[in-house]
């Protein structure tokens, strides 16, 4: 049981990785594939939670814990990246809706 | 022991990661493969972070860990939330198996409020860009 341990969590550690890598080739799939752009922008989000999920699984292998913060800056980073998409693509539609160009757009925001 | 938590946990978070991009790649239309980032890979982010928490068995190390946790379970429906209403709005397809679009007619022409909303109610709304919406809408 005491030597098992360590070896079990190498093995999660390996088969997470598997995982994860299989998840973000599918990912990346459906970011290239679209079809609209809304589609684009839900592939980003699911990139950067793959991230964060692949420096957590690394931070356990390594035992290098200060990664966590880059997790958590990911995070920051990816959420903001996803509202600034969000609100590109709502504009985009507002838009297209009135038959106006986005530059034409920048009084109510 | 701690090994065999962590390493369990780690193995759950994996294992929703990658449902939710099985989920990313097959579901038929951008609602549903949001709901499959969304919540799928919100919770296996989620579970790795609490697996590191266990393994790091430092108290700073977890209480950044669950910092970060609360921070992805905070986000990410306000992520989902914008990302759906402006798919919904730049006319991103329903799945043609789609039953029900409550939503279907109810925004006005320029897609910037749901019809029927009182305009008064609106005009309390809660931002500065509401506001200025119902002034436009008013002068029409």
């Amino acid at each position: 049981m005491t030597e098992f341990g360590p070896q079990f969590l190498e093995w999660s550690i390996n088969i997470a990785y598997v995982a994860m890598m299989i998840s973000f080739a599918l990912t990346v799939f459906r970011l290239l594939r679209g079809p609209t752009l809304a589609d684009r922008v839900v592939a980003l989000d699911m990139l950067a939670l793959l991230g964060i999920g692949f420096i957590g699984v690394f931070s356990i292998a390594t035992g290098e814990y200060a990664f966590l913060d880059v997790a958590i800056a990911l995070a920051l980073v990816g959420f903001l990246a996803t509202v600034a998409f969000a609100r590109y693509v709502y504009r985009g539609a507002l838009a297209a809706r009135s038959g106006t160009s986005i530059a034409d757009e920048g009084d109510d925001s | 022991m701690i090994e065999f938590i962590g390493g369990i946990i780690v193995l759950i978070g994996a294992a929703f990661s990658l449902i939710a991009g099985i989920g990313l790649l097959r579901l038929p239309d951008v609602y549903l493969r949001m709901h499959a980032a969304t919540k799928a890979g919100t919770l296996g982010a989620g579970l790795v972070l609490i697996a590191l928490a266990f393994e790091a068995q430092q108290l700073e190390v977890a209480a950044r860990a669950f910092a970060g946790l609360l921070f992805l379970l905070f986000t990410a429906p306000i992520a989902a939330h914008l990302l759906g209403r402006a798919g919904y709005l730049s006319g991103a397809p329903l799945w043609s198996k789609t039953r029900f679009d409550e939503l279907a007619d109810k925004y006005d022409a320029d897609g910037r409020k749901l019809a029927g909303t009182p305009v008064e109610d609106l005009k309390q709304g809660v931002s500065g860009n509401n506001e200025q919406v119902t002034d436009r809408d008013l002068a029409r």
